[in-house]
């Protein structure tokens, strides 16, 4: 059958019409064979573009389509759409891009132009063999994993719950809360984060629709947007979460206590058998068999002695619990790390006693915090006289993080108002290279802080040492400082200097972008579908993110990000059948020698053995089009919808369309 | 057809090393039965005939003529294009001719090197003047004339249109005897000849389909030659770590080599839907190796990966041993810095 095929080159405003020649390249493509017509225009993505395409296939009759222009992430679908309202199969369509690959690549206008007529012929040549395809139905499991119960992953289990959906929220400490349950007070309003936390924590925990799995992790993750497998351990707690009542008289009685370097950021102790907080959710305790006599040495039980449920609820033989669960989507709300300030020893911390990091700070503040929310120094006596807060640690900064970790400024004004408020008469600085307060009521805050009367020093501090050069700096810390609104070096003698530290990615977000199999960027932060038009979505289909896992941000933005991930998961729990792109691998049953090299390579274990009759196949369902059976498949029978040796051998020869003629690839001698 | 009415048949060696012309009285006593139905109009292995006595017949005269040998010179090529013009079917039979073969794997480097090679640099020459080949020389008794040695080795269909393709190095003789079946049955009777084109005498299916080897699946983590082990028997060989090229070479000869614990060489050539055997064979053999893990860093696990990559010692040799006139790059770049000699 002869194909007829129209070309439409885009000019994307200007784009690319900027560096190609867009009318020459649409002439040209005219004279190619199989090209029907050649199209130039404006804007191939507006409705007068796509409509262009539209009345061409009815009343020339063309067969097959190609768009020159942006990225197929950006229109391939806009386009595919056109092609099917205009009665063509969606896959009879081709997408160069002249933009990302070209236009945005050079000044040369010549070579963009050559460029862009390679692409396109590749296209041309390309379509010509594609073939239609339907898209294939999947079935969406309504039960939704959200990974981590910080504010981010609360907030979209909650999202789906409230609307009747299941949920598996899975958390690696004793307690969901995360970050914000150690929080003091929220800026810039300063409601009180654990009054404005908890109500939520509570409702996870009593939600009918959400199964709540804390000191539990993912361990491995199958299957596919609409049907993950996923396997989870839910760590032995040695408590018995059936009877327990969480009374707590099992914590009171435990006769040994540890440094709390988790909630407490090592501020303060916690029993060996602990809740990492009073209003934790769950309620039961876990044992830290670390530290627990019983487990180490085989004495001592005072837990289990002590417990008044019957049965007794402490259960020393418990044992880790391997849990399977299908899903059909998954939010990851993994959240972050703070950057160890120790990597800046100039700083002092954990040589200069009273060098704080900001989360120690913030449990010292807090209320029901090791010191009753009193600011002291690490005598856990003493008021400070005077406070250095330092801005930027580990955040811009070339050696460790050049991105600015957003929320450091805000909370560092709140951590001088939180001093200006209970020890007025202490003297507070803040040291910042600039102020970053966008946000609604963030500029208020910070102008309502200049009036409080805190001294703001912008520069950038260069070390804080105890080695005293004149009289007043005796005993002190002193902060030397660049202050380069005066241009003048400073040394400023305090009490107690407090470290913003950067927000950073979770020190093994790396293995966990892996398990799920999604992309992080250089900094460990998970990578999103779009940075502008898909933040929550990730490059595979079904896996969401929130929340400080995906960059630096506060709690609106997080919980804002969790009700969007959320809901995106929503509208496919609504839809309950989703279209799956047709690409698929399949084996030829009458032409496979079942040699068995493609046995292992499915990453989504889609292919099967037929012990009888010595053939491998490849369960459609379970096939994400990846293509690695294709490659590797030595007989050349496993084929690879769309992606077919005749469609990718005719891209290859279109690509080099001009260099086959000047090259004598066989020379005669 | 001419005065005695039997079909006439013809056998030539371009560049090849004689193998086929042997494969074909492999057939034993049924050569035979080849001498009752066919007329021998060229075959100079076996009969004495001139290149003049082809030049002779009328075109279309050769009912079949199988072609053997790859094009390594312009002899090869003229009597290609004679044997070509004479016959009303011309096979290209065994490898050389079918896809280049051994000789083909000297396009991996220049026709310099290869005649460096031969007449001046290798040990047991004794060539004080450096006297290399001339394709003319001027003697007492007039001009003598050699063919001109190309640089570059083609498969028989690179140069004129081929019929059908005998895979093999060299065919086996039931697949010989077959593929001779279908050509009495069309001659004598009138059957139906397979279509313009088509590979002959093998399968649709890879030599896996026709070796008894028990498979499973698949992760190595170093390879062997020939010599350095002996293979656990019943085993399929890949996976004890022997090159071999079954699962991307069409059956046909029955899986003689691996059952013999020799790994398969490729010889019948690639499936239907592979464009390159060497590329294909590559891919395969890259997925299964097994090594590293995904907590490695990535050098690290490069490093892991490059050791046993680096127990195949000649991988275009291994590869493209059979397949490299007709692989997808043919030769390499005489432009680059790739070929051992210089570009001419």
């Amino acid at each position: 059958m002869s194909e007829k095929v129209g070309v439409y080159i885009c000019h994307c405003g200007t784009n690319i019409a900027k560096t190609v020649d867009v009318e020459e390249v649409a002439l040209w493509a005219g004279e190619q064979d199989h090209v029907d017509v050649a199209r130039e225009y404006k804007f191939m993505c507006s409705s007068l573009g796509q409509e262009l395409i539209e009345e061409d296939i009815k009343e020339k009759g063309l067969t097959k389509i190609v768009v020159a222009s942006c990225s197929p992430h950006m229109h391939e679908k806009t386009f595919r759409t056109a092609c099917v309202r205009g009665g063509l199969n969606p896959f009879m369509f081709e997408m160069a891009n002249i933009r990302e690959h070209d236009s945005w690549t050079t000044d040369d206008r010549e070579a963009a132009t050559l460029k862009a007529k390679a692409l396109t012929k590749a296209a041309i040549e390309r379509v010509i063999h594609n073939q239609p395809l339907e898209p294939l139905p999947v079935e969406i499991n309504p039960n939704t994993l959200v990974v981590g119960g910080g504010i981010a992953g609360i907030s979209a289990a909650l999202e789906l719950a409230e609307a009747g959906n299941h949920v598996y929220l899975v958390e690696r400490e004793p307690s969901i809360g995360g970050h914000m349950a150690q929080l003091d007070k929220t800026f810039p309003t300063l409601d009180c984060s654990a009054c404005i936390l908890t109500p939520k924590m509570v409702d996870v925990g009593q939600h009918p629709n959400i199964t709540l799995l804390t000191y539990s992790e993912v361990e491995a993750v199958g299957g596919y947007l609409g049907n993950f497998d996923v396997t989870v351990r839910k760590k032995a707690r040695y408590v018995d979460e059936e009877h327990c009542t969480g009374c707590g008289i099992c914590i009171e009685k435990c006769p040994y206590k540890v440094v709390d370097n988790v909630f407490e950021a090592g501020l303060g102790a916690r029993k060996v058998i602990y809740r990492p907080f009073p209003q934790a959710v769950p309620k039961y305790p876990v044992i830290d068999t670390e530290n627990c006599v019983y487990f180490q040495r085989g004495k001592c039980k005072a837990c289990q002695i002590f417990c008044p449920t019957d049965p007794n609820s402490i259960d020393f033989e418990q044992q880790d619990e391997i849990l399977q669960i299908v899903v059909g989507n998954i939010i990851l709300a993994t959240g972050f790390d703070l950057f160890d300030v120790s990597q800046i020893p100039q700083y002092g911390y954990g040589r200069l006693a009273n060098v704080f990091t900001s989360l120690e700070f913030e449990r010292m503040v807090n209320a029901s915090g090791p010191t009753d929310g009193k600011i002291v120094l690490r005598d856990l006596e003493t008021p400070p006289e005077s406070v250095v807060i330092i801005h930027c640690v580990g955040s811009r900064d070339e050696n460790y993080h050049k991105y600015c970790s957003k929320v450091c400024c805000m909370y560092s004004l709140k951590f001088a108002h939180l001093i200006h408020e209970r020890l007025p008469e202490a003297e507070v600085y803040n040291c910042y290279i600039d102020m970053r307060t966008p946000g609604k009521g963030y500029e208020e805050f910070y102008n309502r802080l200049l009036e409080e009367g805190t001294h703001f020093i912008r520069g950038k501090v260069a070390e804080v040492s105890d080695v005293a050069r004149i009289e007043e700096e005796e005993g002190k810390l002193i902060v030397q400082v660049a202050d380069t609104l005066i241009s003048k070096q400073r040394r400023i003698p305090v009490d107690m200097v407090i470290l913003s530290p950067a927000m950073e990615a979770r020190n093994d977000s790396q293995e966990v972008s892996q398990l799920f199999r999604m992309g992080c960027d250089f900094d460990g932060f998970f990578v999103e579908r779009h940075p502008k038009l898909d933040p929550v979505a990730t490059m595979t289909e079904g896996i969401y993110i929130a929340g400080a896992c995906q960059g630096p941000k506060d709690v609106p933005d997080t919980v804002s990000q969790g009700a969007a991930a959320a809901a995106r998961v929503a509208s496919f729990i609504s839809r309950g059948t989703v279209m799956m792109e047709p690409i698929r691998a399949s084996i030829n049953q009458e032409l496979c020698s079942g040699c068995r090299i493609c046995n292992t390579m499915c990453p989504y274990n889609a292919i099967v053995f037929h012990e009888d009759s010595n053939v491998s196949e490849v369960i459609t369902a379970l096939c994400q089009g990846c293509g690695t059976c294709v490659a590797a498949c030595p007989s050349g029978i496993i084929t690879g919808a769309h992606f077919t040796n005749d469609q990718l051998l005719a891209q290859i020869e279109g690509i080099l369309w001009d260099v086959r003629s000047n090259l004598d690839l066989v020379p005669v001698e | 057809m001419t005065e005695n009415a039997k079909p006439k048949l013809a056998m030539y060696w371009a560049s090849s090393c004689g193998g086929c012309e042997i494969s074909i009285l492999n057939i034993h006593e049924k050569i035979l039965i080849v001498d009752e139905v066919f007329d021998i109009a060229f075959f100079p292995c076996i009969a004495d005939f001139k290149t003049k006595d082809v030049k002779g017949y009328p075109d279309g005269y050769i009912d079949v003529c199988l072609f053997n040998g790859a094009i390594r010179n312009s002899e090869n090529e003229e009597m290609a294009h004679l044997l070509r013009q004479k016959s009303k079917v011309l096979v290209a039979y065994g490898s050389c001719s079918y896809e280049g073969c051994i000789p083909a794997l000297s396009n991996l480097t220049t026709k310099q090197a290869t005649l460096d090679t031969v007449f001046l640099d290798n040990p047991t020459i004794d060539n004080p003047e450096g006297i290399l080949p001339q394709p003319r020389y001027e003697v007492p008794e007039g001009e003598l004339e050699l063919p001109v040695f190309y640089n570059t080795v083609k498969s028989l269909d690179q140069v004129v249109d081929v019929d059908y393709y005998l895979p093999g190095c060299p065919p086996e003789p039931p697949q010989i005897w077959a593929v001779l079946e279908i050509v009495v049955a069309a001659l004598l009777e009138g059957a139906p000849l397979p279509p313009k084109g088509a590979i002959v005498g093998a399968r649709d299916v890879a030599v896996c389909e026709e070796c008894p080897l028990e498979k499973h699946e698949k992760t190595i983590n170093r390879f062997y030659r020939p010599y350095e082990i002996i293979p656990e028997p019943g085993l399929c060989l890949l996976e004890q770590g022997l090159v071999c090229v079954g699962p991307a070479t069409r059956a046909g000869c029955g899986a003689l080599c691996p059952q013999v614990g020799m790994s398969c060489r490729g010889c019948y050539g690639p499936l239907d839907d592979v464009e390159d055997q060497g590329a294909k064979m590559l891919s395969a053999i890259a997925s299964v190796i097994g090594v590293g893990d995904p907590s490695m860093e990535e050098d690290e696990l490069e490093r892991e990966i490059q050791a046993v990559v680096d127990t195949i010692p000649d991988p275009a040799g291994t590869f493209y041993r059979f397949s490299m006139a007709h692989s997808l790059l043919r030769r390499a770049n005489l432009n680059g810095g790739n070929g051992k000699g210089e570009a001419k």
